[in-house]
Formats: structure tokens, sequence, C-alpha cells
């Protein structure tokens, strides 16, 4: 189930990580490579992870990323400013930076996301960027990668945050499809990756009517589509064509769902795809009527499975609730260390 | 038990009164016996478990996690069911328990074996259906439906009026089975014939100057209307019960009520605050209002008693039928006959047209008097609000301008609107102090101006509320004005609502404390 195996080196002459891989206030640097991982400021050469956009930062020199990252890159930002010369890799296709070796793995987050994975003289550091475990139809499973050090995110680290089956969320979606036909369901999800997920599980669970999408999903859906993922037939919602919209399940960003934009529409149900939906008084201070666990981000169980496997004695925390899961790692026997970089969001 | 968490989980969201009748619809006809009774007596608040109680639950909890983390968790949330059942290891198995054989099992268990099958059951579920059950056995479900909303839904899946469900309502047990049986039409309506139930009672329309003009006075009879609680007397062979007009029972916060309730009758009356035979304001009768358990020296204090003023049953004879004249007739004589403590009749008022009435009507300025009754003679005791045969004719409101302070956003169809407004007066050192809330009273266009100048002038926001510059004044109505230790100001406003907007008055020109205190009678 690895990507691949670790080779024991001998511990005197492998260097520790922290004396080759840093934070820094543009984001995490690689020393031996010259570049940073997602990082916060412009840069020379940036590796990125995915193209969410506290993570994909427009207007670096040089950046590496998967074809889709970079394909996503450009639709959001637009060609030049998603970096001045773009470098494809695949994942599992390993290229040398200078010293170091620089491999992409699917991170199972959104569809071209990738963990960074790092080797240099015999230390291999793995950089998660986002990542989850559920199965997503849109985005290539979570492989988890022997190390020395990971370096994971913790959006949802407290142990009350545990998502439920995304399928059982959708099976919910689809009953109160069932039990409200006449009303318009609007589901707040992020432009990218969550929303097309959603759509995509529809279609599995059955749904095959056409689904109407608010003006800033459009082009996401579009560069999916011509990245080979099928999403079934897809209608610009307008809020003038309301009658149209009776019964029917329509995507828009969650900052439109606050905004009368959702209430315009003829007595609707207001979803909210997000993993914070576990909380009530979160759903309930949002005017959500049906909250939908359906997340990006792995839960604290599927956060400390993912740190069992990687085998890592270290772990760094890049950002969100670090202090709980590094009181856990402390309890696994795994040093533990809070980045605390300041720029990557709660968003989801 | 995932059926009935779903539910609940809805319920909670739902933000219209329609939607919630739905999903307990959809709910009743979709789930089997005893399942459905025994979530219909959940949300209805009919069961009690003690020894379930949330500092067991969190001794589970705090057993079962680590310390540290579970208040991490705590802080986060600030809900323990849900922390309790977000942070409980596992998440379940796919046949966590259901719901009847829980409440058969808190039922039967002693007390020292309740924390074991809890947390066995804990166990056995997923964290929704988690939260669902423990709001379940700590009694506090809070999910915005109301036993109200739930018979509304019955009536509906029986093809019934709510009415008919309220009657049988409560002459029956959880898990309702001869209920859903009757209204899925498989049995016969449930017989409650001498069963301390209670009866759906005959409601007024406001009397408008339209009426006023065409009434026939002469068919008429005049009451004073009271401030009170309306509320209806049951006692029969079988049992005594206080019920307000919204069928809640009240029983228990009225010891003094049930002891007098020596007869077999069903009357209707007025409950209020009596000293020396004289009303006292409604204010007085609201500490009495909603207390489990009333002591001998808060009796006396707020001593109560029941204005009569119908009679529905007398023993096992149905009077509904029977014109009010009839009734009366009867309750007078009943009245001579039984002479109950604490309680009298409420006296017809001799009057011969509308001027001596209106004159009546203004020349009351008793605080505990809301105005006049109207009701026609011949009329039958009916269900509900029927067309024309019971009037109320509330004296004029007393008014004053207010400054609009805090705006809150309303429910239902305007819970997109700011709605619910607190207002103030000045006090005698220049500031503002709030007096009431109103949340009616405006037009359509008025609430469309007043959100939008809510939206432009908010100072502060806390959580919901939004604090406003003080400049906007309201020509606020009101029926009375109480003395109230609740308020900073010390006095309160019955029934306020937005009169009209005063947007030509500058807020320095609003009133002021003490003629707000000069309305106190």
């Amino acid at each position: 189930m690895f990507y691949k195996l670790h080779v024991d080196n001998d511990p005197a002459l492998t260097p520790r990580p922290e004396s080759w891989l840093m934070p820094t206030k543009q984001g995490l640097y690689c020393q031996p490579g010259d570049f940073h991982i997602d990082p916060l400021r412009q840069v020379p050469r940036a590796v990125i992870t995915h193209g969410h956009s506290d993570h994909a930062r427009p207007g670096h020199e040089h950046v590496l990323a998967t074809a889709a990252t970079l394909a996503l890159m450009r639709t959001r930002m637009g060609a030049e400013r998603a970096g001045a010369r773009q470098q494809a890799l695949a994942y599992h296709e390993p290229l040398a930076i200078g010293d170091v070796r620089v491999t992409l793995v699917p991170a199972g987050h959104v569809l071209g996301a990738a963990q960074v994975v790092l080797d240099y003289r015999g230390s291999r550091a793995v950089v998660s960027g986002d990542y989850k475990r559920q199965p997503d139809p849109t985005a290539a499973p979570f492989e988890p990668v022997r190390c020395d050090l990971f370096v994971t995110e913790a959006t949802f680290g407290l142990p009350v945050f545990r998502h439920p089956p995304a399928e059982d969320e959708i099976k919910r979606l689809l009953d109160s499809i069932t039990l409200f036909p006449e009303r318009t369901h609007v589901i707040g999800a992020y432009a990218l990756g969550k929303c097309q997920r959603v759509i995509a599980m529809l279609r599995q669970g059955g749904y095959d009517a056409p689904i109407y999408l608010h003006g800033a999903h459009m082009p996401v859906c579009d560069a999916y589509r011509a990245l080979g993922v099928a999403l079934g037939e897809l209608r610009p919602a307008t809020v003038a064509a309301k009658a149209d919209l009776r019964g029917a399940v329509v995507l828009a960003p969650p900052a439109a769902m606050a905004d009368r934009w959702a209430r315009r529409l003829e007595d609707p149900v207001l979803c909210m795809a997000s993993g914070w939906m576990r909380i009530r008084q979160r759903a309930k201070a949002g005017g959500v009527e049906l909250p939908l666990i359906i997340s990006d981000h792995a839960d604290w169980d599927d956060l400390l499975r993912t740190i069992r496997e990687t085998q890592a004695p270290e772990i760094w925390v890049t950002h969100g609730a670090e202090e709980a899961l590094i009181h856990e790692a402390g309890k696994m026997q795994i040093r533990a260390r809070a980045l605390s970089l300041i720029g990557y969001e709660d968003e989801e | 038990m995932k059926a009935f968490a779903e539910l609940l989980e809805r319920l909670l969201y739902a933000p219209a009164r329609n939607t919630k009748i739905a999903l307990l619809l959809a709910y009743f006809t979709g789930r089997p016996d005893p399942e459905r009774g025994y979530a219909l007596a959940a949300i209805a608040g009919a069961l009690d478990f003690p020894g379930a109680k949330p500092a067991v639950l969190k001794a589970l909890a705090q057993a079962r996690t680590d310390p540290f983390l579970f208040e991490l968790s705590y802080d986060f949330i600030g809900d323990l069911a849900e922390t309790i059942a977000l942070i409980w290891p596992g998440t379940g198995t796919p046949h966590p328990p259901d719901l009847p054989s829980v409440i058969r099992a808190l039922h039967n268990a002693p007390r020292d074996k309740i924390p074991g099958l809890i947390s066995f059951w804990l166990d056995e579920c997923d964290p929704s259906t988690r939260i669902a059950l423990i709001k379940l056995i700590t009694g506090g479900l809070r999910v915005g439906a109301s036993l109200r909303l739930a018979q509304l839904a019955l009536a509906e899946m029986g093809g019934v009026e709510v009415q008919a469900v309220e009657e049988v309502w409560h002459g029956l047990e959880p898990p309702y089975e001869d209920l859903f049986s009757w209204l899925e039409g498989k049995g016969a309506k449930p017989d409650t014939q001498e069963r301390p139930v209670f009866r759906p009672v005959m409601l007024a329309h406001p009397l408008e100057a339209p009426e006023l003009s065409r009434l026939d006075w002469a068919a008429h009879r005049a009451e004073w209307k009271w401030d009170g609680v309306r509320v209806q007397l049951v006692a029969t062979p079988y049992g005594k019960r206080l019920y307000t007009r919204t069928a809640d029972d009240i029983s228990s916060a009225f010891p003094e009520i049930l002891e007098a309730m020596n007869f077999h009758a069903v009357l209707d009356g007025e409950l209020l605050v009596i000293r020396d035979g004289a009303v006292a304001p409604f204010s007085d009768l609201q500490q009495r209002l909603g207390r489990k358990i009333v002591s001998a020296a808060f009796q006396a204090k707020f001593p109560v008693g029941v204005r009569l003023y119908d009679i529905l049953f007398d023993g096992v004879e149905d009077l509904r039928a029977r014109p009010f004249d009839a009734r009366r007739a009867r309750l007078e004589a009943w009245f001579a006959m039984q002479q109950p403590a604490r309680m009298d009749l409420s006296s017809l008022i001799a009057f011969t047209g509308l001027e001596d009435l209106a004159a009546l009507r203004e020349g009351a300025r008793e605080a505990a008097i809301e105005g006049l009754m109207l009701k026609l003679g011949d009329s039958p005791y009916l269900a509900g609000r029927p067309k024309g045969a019971w009037w109320k004719w509330k004296r004029a409101p007393l008014s004053l301008d207010a400054v609009l302070m805090y705006a809150q956003r309303g429910h239902g169809k305007r819970s997109s609107y700011y709605s619910d407004y607190t207002f103030g007066v000045w006090n005698e050192k220049g500031e503002l102090v709030p007096v009431g809330k109103a949340y009616s009273g405006y037009s359509d266009e008025e609430l469309i101006f007043i959100d939008r100048w809510i939206r432009n002038h908010t100072t502060q926001r806390f959580g919901p509320v939004r604090e406003v510059e003080k400049c906007l004044v309201f020509e606020v109505g009101f029926d009375a004005a109480q003395l109230s230790t609740r308020h900073k100001s010390g006095v309160a406003l019955r029934f306020p609502r937005i009169l009209r907007l005063r947007t030509d008055k500058p807020a320095a020109e609003a009133d002021r404390l003490e003629t707000v205190r000069g309305f106190i009678v």
C-alpha cells in the first residue's frame, strides 16, 4: 500500500530535516533545492500542491505542479499570473532539483492535488499540502508515504471532527429532494473541488437532472470537464429565471448563501457542504437548513491514521487546530511542532 | 433511532413552520409503531427519565476520553451534548438500538444501571444519533418543534381538524398506537368521554370600524375583557386539569385552583391575580407562570382566582351546542349551587347601544381591563375563531414616541429582514433606556424601509443583534404600562406594536421615561 518503501540509512549520516527544510515568512523553504512549497508571497521558484487560492498564489517566476493543478491555476488567475514559467510533473515521476529529488504523490484533496515528497541525502520529508482519505470520484486517492518528517495540515484537528461517509450525506440530500420536490435546493460549496465532488457524487447517487450553477462555478467545472471529469448536464443559474429552478439543485459559492442571492430564489432549501457543518451552531448561525458534512480535509481519525501510516518519527503542523494534534502526537511518541504559517485559511 | 435523529436534526434547522410540519408528517407516515409514538412523546415533552442527567453523561465522557482534548473540544463547541456525541470514541455500529427499546430500557432499568446502558448505546450509535440520544435522555430536545406543530402534522395525516386531535390528546398515553390507528382509518376515534381532556376553545375576532356600524346590539351580550390568562378548568371523576387556551397543562403551577375544583364540569374563564376583590396587573400573574413548584408564601403573595364566563360540560352533559344565553343561565345556576372557592362569575354589563358601550370602554382605565367582549346571544360554543359570534373590542391603545436602539432578524418569511425592534425613551440623566420590543404593526413597505435603514445605520453587532444610531423615532402603541424589574428602565409595556414611523421627528423630542411611568395605573 505504500508508494515507495523507505530505505533505512545510517542515522549518523542522515541530515536532520530542519537543517534543509525550514519555515520562512514566504512559507516552507527547501534549501538544497532552492524552492518554496505553497509560498504565501511571490518567489522565484514554487512547488504548488493544489489549486486553492491560499496555496496557489499568483505571480511566481517558476511554478512546478501537476498538469491539472496548473490548468486550474490558469483558469482561476489567468495564464500570465499562474507563473511566468510553468512546468508540469506527473504523479510518481521523480525530478531532481539541485541535490533534492522531488516526487508528487496524490493527496486526494481536489483534482491534481499532490503531496510533495522530498528526498535529500537519505532523509525524506513529505509535505502533504491539504489532504483527505475519503473516496472522491473527482480526485486520485491519497497514498501514504513512509518518511522521516511528515508536514501535515490540521484544519479539523480536534477529536470532535469525525466526518461521516460522504455518500450518506449525499443520500440525505437526495431524500430531501424527494421530500420537498417543489423547493430549490441551493448548495453552498467551494468553487474548486467541493462543487465538482458534490456534482459527481449526486450523479453516482442516480441524480441525472440538469444541475444549475452560480456564475462563479462554471469556469472551474468546465476546466474539470476538459481534464476528463464527467459532471453530466450543467446549466447557468440565473435568478431571473427562478421559475425554472423550482425543484432543481443549484450550486453556489458559500458567500452567495449568506447573501440575498440565494434568498431571492423561490422557497429555497439552503444547504452547505463543509466539514464545519458538523458543529450545529455554525450551521444554524449561517441560516443553513440542510447542513451536509462533506469535507476536502482529513478528519481527526484520518489525521491520526495518516500520521501512523507514514511512520514518521516527527511531524510539523502547518495550519489549523494544531494544539490538540500535537498533544496527541506526543502520546504516540512522535515529535511534533507547530509551524503556525500565517495565510492558509480554514475555509472549505 | 437513526430516523428519529435525522428528524430532530432537520427540525432544528428548518426555518419555516410549514417545513417543520411537512417533516413531522413524513416521519409519522413513514415510521412504524411504536417508534413514531415515542418520538411524538419526546417532542411533546411527555417523557422524563430520572437518573439520566447531564452530569452523569459528562462523567461518562471524561472517563472515556483524554481530559485535555475534551476541554479543548468543549471550549470549541460550547454545547455539552454535542461535544460528548462527537468526541465519544468510535463511529457506531450498522445497527444502533431502536428508539422504543431505548425508552423501555430507561423506564425499566434500576438507576445504578443507567450509566452503563447509556455508555453501551453511545458505542452503538453514530455521532448524529448520539446527539439525539443524549438530548432525548436528558430531556432537553429543544428542536424548535412544539406539540402544537406535531398536532397539526397529525391532523393533516388523518385528514381531520386539529381541534379533533387536541380533544383526544390529553386522554392518551405514549406510544399513542390508538391515535395513529384512528388517523390512518384503521381504528375508531379514541374514547375520551370522561377523561380530563382539553376541549378546543372559542376565540373572538377584533371589532373594527366596519362591523361597529352593522352590529345588532340587542342580540349581543357584553362583558369586561380581563388581562389574564385564558384557562379551561376540567374536572371529572378521572382527574382534574387546568389548561391554557393552547392546551398546555398548567395544573401544577396553580395547586390552589386544582384544590378548589371539586365538581364534575368543564368551564371556561380567565385566570387572574385577585387581591381583596381587585384584579392585579398582568405582571403579577406573570410571576406565577412557568413555575413547577409554588410555595405557600408565594401563593399568598400572588393569590390567584378564576373569573368564569362559560360552561362547556355539566357532568357528562355536553352544552356546547346550546346558545350562549342558555349556557349563561346554566352557568349562573351551576355557580349558585356549587359555590366553588377561588372563583367568581364574569358579570354581564347592561347597555342599550353603541354610545354607552363606547363610553364604558373609554372610561375603563384599570390596568387589568383590556376592553370589552361582545358575544352573540344565540351562538353555540364553537371551536376556533368562528365569524360573527364573539368580538373583542379593545380600548384604544396608549401610545408614545420611542427611539429605535437595537434590531434583530425575524423568523420564517421575515428571516432575511430586520423585523424585531428594541426601542427606548429618555431617562432623567438624558440616556436612552429600553422599554420594550415590537415585532408587528408595520406595513411591508415600512418593513423594507426600516430594514434598509438599519443596515445603513448599524454601529455595532452582538451576534444576531445590531445596535443602530439612535435617530429613528417610532410611534409605539401598547395596551398598558407596568413596573418591571427585568428592564433597566423599570417599566415594561404590554403588547407593544409599531403604529407608525416618525421620520419627521428628531430623536431628542421622543418621549421621556416619566411620561411612561405616568401610564402605570
